[in-house]
């Protein structure tokens, strides 16, 4: 049996060994220049778990003019994930078996990443009814998250409802917050910028408010919840108090939430654009101590692809939404690892192991020892990079970093021993 | 300067010139043959994505005394979903050889994206931008004031301003914060809080609920236009009740002290922010600030494009 070995690579940062992968799996961690085999020099890289996304939206089947799930499989794999959870809101609606199981087989299909779907909570998204959430558990695709991600589940019965029925399957019920009437026209973050600018405001107290009613709600009926995409310092507040109760409450913060702030709007630029919307300095800062403490479990990318005529207009017509795929691990580096607040260790649990356990993606956000499956992203943290439009592998181009000098670089992405990403190229 | 976009990045000594140009171009509105040679075969395109008769007008006419030669172009529906995108649209104007591009749009920021986006070369003015700004608004009415209370000379310092109403959605409120703050005159906004932005404390004004508290200290008072459907929205509970809180009446203009004047952008909802007594009174400067429209108008066209005074004169 052929052997891989990455001679010379530091697991999570620590001292570096040669890891020998065989057959899929990491065989052994051993002294450097011990391991047979294919060698792969990775000297001063990093080896971390293969990366976990627990909120992709791929818009197929419907939007392929906006990314397919192979076009945005392709822009996981060179972001370090091996697994993506893709969101429920494409056309038709993935509110059914037969949705979720079509998704699932375009995953395979890709072969880049495990593409583990989302089910819809309700028929539609509408938030009226709920879907078939059974069969979908039932299913090929196995779902356990269900959301109406860019639709809140707004009505408390059917929130309540739905925390419950899951729980016959050990579901979780992941909520985009988001009171509807506190938003109607909303543009972005309520606050001295938008009175400035004269856009709708998007006030914070619209998303504490329904986090604050779904931790009561799944308090009483003991169920798991994931609170999606906070924005906020009082969201923080929210889910720190619901921990320290010992609620089933688990929460996310995105890449672009941990760097970028709503004085961007200035430029009427509507890449800037998105849902929830850019927050205060003063929110950044809490989400990013949130993140590093563990209120906060994981980061999701929110990788939302929008075409060009969606976003080259009015602030108030284009889309919300940005990419997040390929920069993700470097705006986490740059945010927490750079600025001290976390350890690469930490990082690894941030982005795959804590999205793993919660997303009951087996065998993916496992550690790097002898055994476990070969699903790894190797870094170089010492790259200093900018992305450029012409180098995106998403179908869309709305990045907001461009022009940002990003730290570390993935250059390999292994999903189960085989190369997905090699030396930064998509390896297929 | 190259565009017009808001009054908040506006700088005095540009402000200042707007205002003075428009004092002598005010000339030209009262001779026989009310027009000057300077913007001939220069194309001025009004864009108008909302319904304004009354500022449409007011540019068309400023940007014929100027003897340009003007396209009105009134474009209903912008979005992706609904006819030509605003690049597109945009595109089509720099083909056909516009000079400047006048707009009026119901998206805040429009203006910007079509000055900042690289589309065209064409100068923009913006005629108001969904809740954002008006700034050619905030200069007519800062001529206006600077005439009565300043005899048409140096800044507004000293000079007390109430602006009254729906500030929240109001692009006239916004620009008129800036440029009266600009040029030195104090703002007091006066409306129920529901009509305040939640941030109305970063803006430099001061701020008040009670509209008889504040009619003493003032010597312009500016009335908005209510907005029937914001009663929906419960920003307020009835239509009487905002005109009997908030209204300019006979009773309250009583207040002002003497020589204060009262100002309104228009259209008037009469009988209800302002009563027809107050409308067509003594302190009613409203009339005045149509015709002072379109002399700030003409300043700002003359200056944008180009233009300027002492060139004009060898001409």
């Amino acid at each position: 049996m052929s052997s891989i070995v990455l001679r010379g690579v530091r697991p999570l940062n620590a001292d570096p060994v040669d890891l020998v992968i065989e057959s899929g799996v990491i065989k052994d961690l051993v002294k450097v220049g011990a391991g047979q085999g294919e060698v792969i020099d990775c000297t001063d890289l990093i080896a971390l778990p293969g990366l976990v996304d627990l909120h992709t939206h791929l818009r197929e089947p419907g939007r392929e003019d906006a990314e397919t799930v192979a076009s945005g499989s392709a822009a996981a794999a060179l972001g370090g994930f091996t697994c993506v959870f893709a969101m429920p809101n494409t056309s038709p609606v993935a509110d059914t078996a037969g949705v979720v199981e079509q998704i699932l087989r375009l995953g395979v299909q890709a072969g880049l990443v495990d593409v583990q779907p989302i089910g819809a909570v309700t028929v539609d998204q509408k938030g009226e009814t709920l879907a078939e959430l059974g069969a979908m558990a039932d299913s090929a695709a196995a779902v356990r998250i269900f959301s109406d991600d860019g639709h809140c589940v707004s009505d408390p019965l059917l929130m309540r409802r739905a925390l419950e029925y899951v729980k016959a399957f050990d579901g979780i019920i992941a909520q985009h917050a988001q009171d509807p009437k506190l938003t109607v026209g909303s543009q972005m973050h309520e606050g001295d910028v938008s009175a400035r600018l004269g856009l709708r405001g998007w006030p914070a107290v619209a998303e504490e408010s329904i986090i604050a009613r779904d931790c009561l709600l799944a308090e009483h009926v003991d169920s798991r919840y994931h609170a999606l995409h906070i924005t906020t310092a009082g969201s923080v507040e929210i889910i720190r108090s619901a921990k320290a109760k010992g609620l089933k409450v688990t929460a996310e913060v995105t890449p672009h939430h941990l760097l970028l702030t709503d004085e961007l709007a200035t430029t009427y630029d509507p890449v800037f654009k998105v849902n929830p919307p850019l927050r205060t300095q003063a929110d950044v800062d809490a989400l990013r101590l949130g993140l590093a403490d563990g209120t906060i479990d994981l980061v999701g990318t929110d990788h939302a692809p929008h075409t060009a005529e969606h976003k080259q207009c009015e602030w108030d017509s284009a889309a919300f939404g940005m990419l997040g795929l390929e920069t993700a691990l470097s705006v986490v580096v740059l945010t927490m690892v750079n600025t001290g607040l976390m350890t690469w260790a930490q990082l690894a649990d941030r982005m795959s192991f804590a999205p793993a356990r919660i997303g009951n993606a087996k065998n993916h956000g496992r550690p790097i020892a002898a055994g476990e499956p070969a699903n790894l992203t190797i870094v170089d943290p010492k790259v200093i990079w900018q992305i450029t439009p012409d180098q995106i592998a998403s179908k869309s181009k709305n990045t907001p970093f461009l022009e940002i000098d990003l730290p570390c670089k993935v250059i390999h992405t292994l999903l189960r021993g085989e190369f997905t990403v090699k030396n930064s190229k998509v390896n297929k | 300067m190259k565009h017009l976009l808001s009054t908040h990045d506006l700088s005095k000594e540009n402000a200042l010139n707007i205002l003075d140009t428009a004092r002598m171009l005010s000339d030209v509105s009262d001779r026989t043959i009310r027009k000057l040679p300077t913007l001939r075969g220069r194309t001025v395109v009004n864009l108008f994505y909302e319904d304004s008769t009354r500022t449409r007008i007011s540019f068309e006419a400023a940007a014929k005394r100027l003897s340009a030669d003007v396209i009105n172009f009134s474009a209903k529906g912008s979005s992706v979903s609904k006819g030509e995108s605003l690049k597109d649209t945009a595109l089509t104007l720099k083909a056909m050889g516009a000079d400047a591009i006048v707009m009026r749009h119901h998206a805040s920021g429009a203006a910007h994206i079509l000055a900042n986006s690289g589309w065209i070369d064409a100068t923009v003015v913006n005629a108001g931008d969904g809740l954002h700004e008006h700034p050619t608004q905030a200069l007519l009415d800062a001529y206006t004031i600077r005439h009565h209370l300043r005899a048409n000379e140096g800044d507004l310092s000293g000079v007390r301003v109430a602006i009254v109403g729906d500030i929240l959605h109001s692009r006239v409120a916004r620009s008129n914060i800036w440029l009266l703050n600009t040029l030195g005159a104090h703002v007091t906004v006066v409306a129920p809080p529901t009509l305040l932005p939640v941030a109305v404390n970063s803006l430099p004004v001061e701020v008040s609920y009670d509209l008889d508290s504040v009619l003493g200290k003032v010597d312009a008072v500016m009335m908005l236009r209510i907005q029937h459907e914001r009663m929906h929205d419960a920003y307020f509970p009835s239509i009487r009740e905002y005109a009997s809180r908030y209204g300019l009446d006979k009773g309250r203009v009583q207040l002002l002290p003497q020589g204060s004047i009262v100002m309104h952008p228009g259209p008037m909802n009469r009988g209800i922010e302002i009563s027809a007594e107050v409308a067509d009174g003594e302190n009613s400067v409203i009339v005045e600030q149509v015709s002072n429209g379109v002399n700030v108008r003409m300043a700002v066209l003359y200056l944008l494009l180009g233009g300027a005074i002492e060139g004009e004169e060898k001409q």
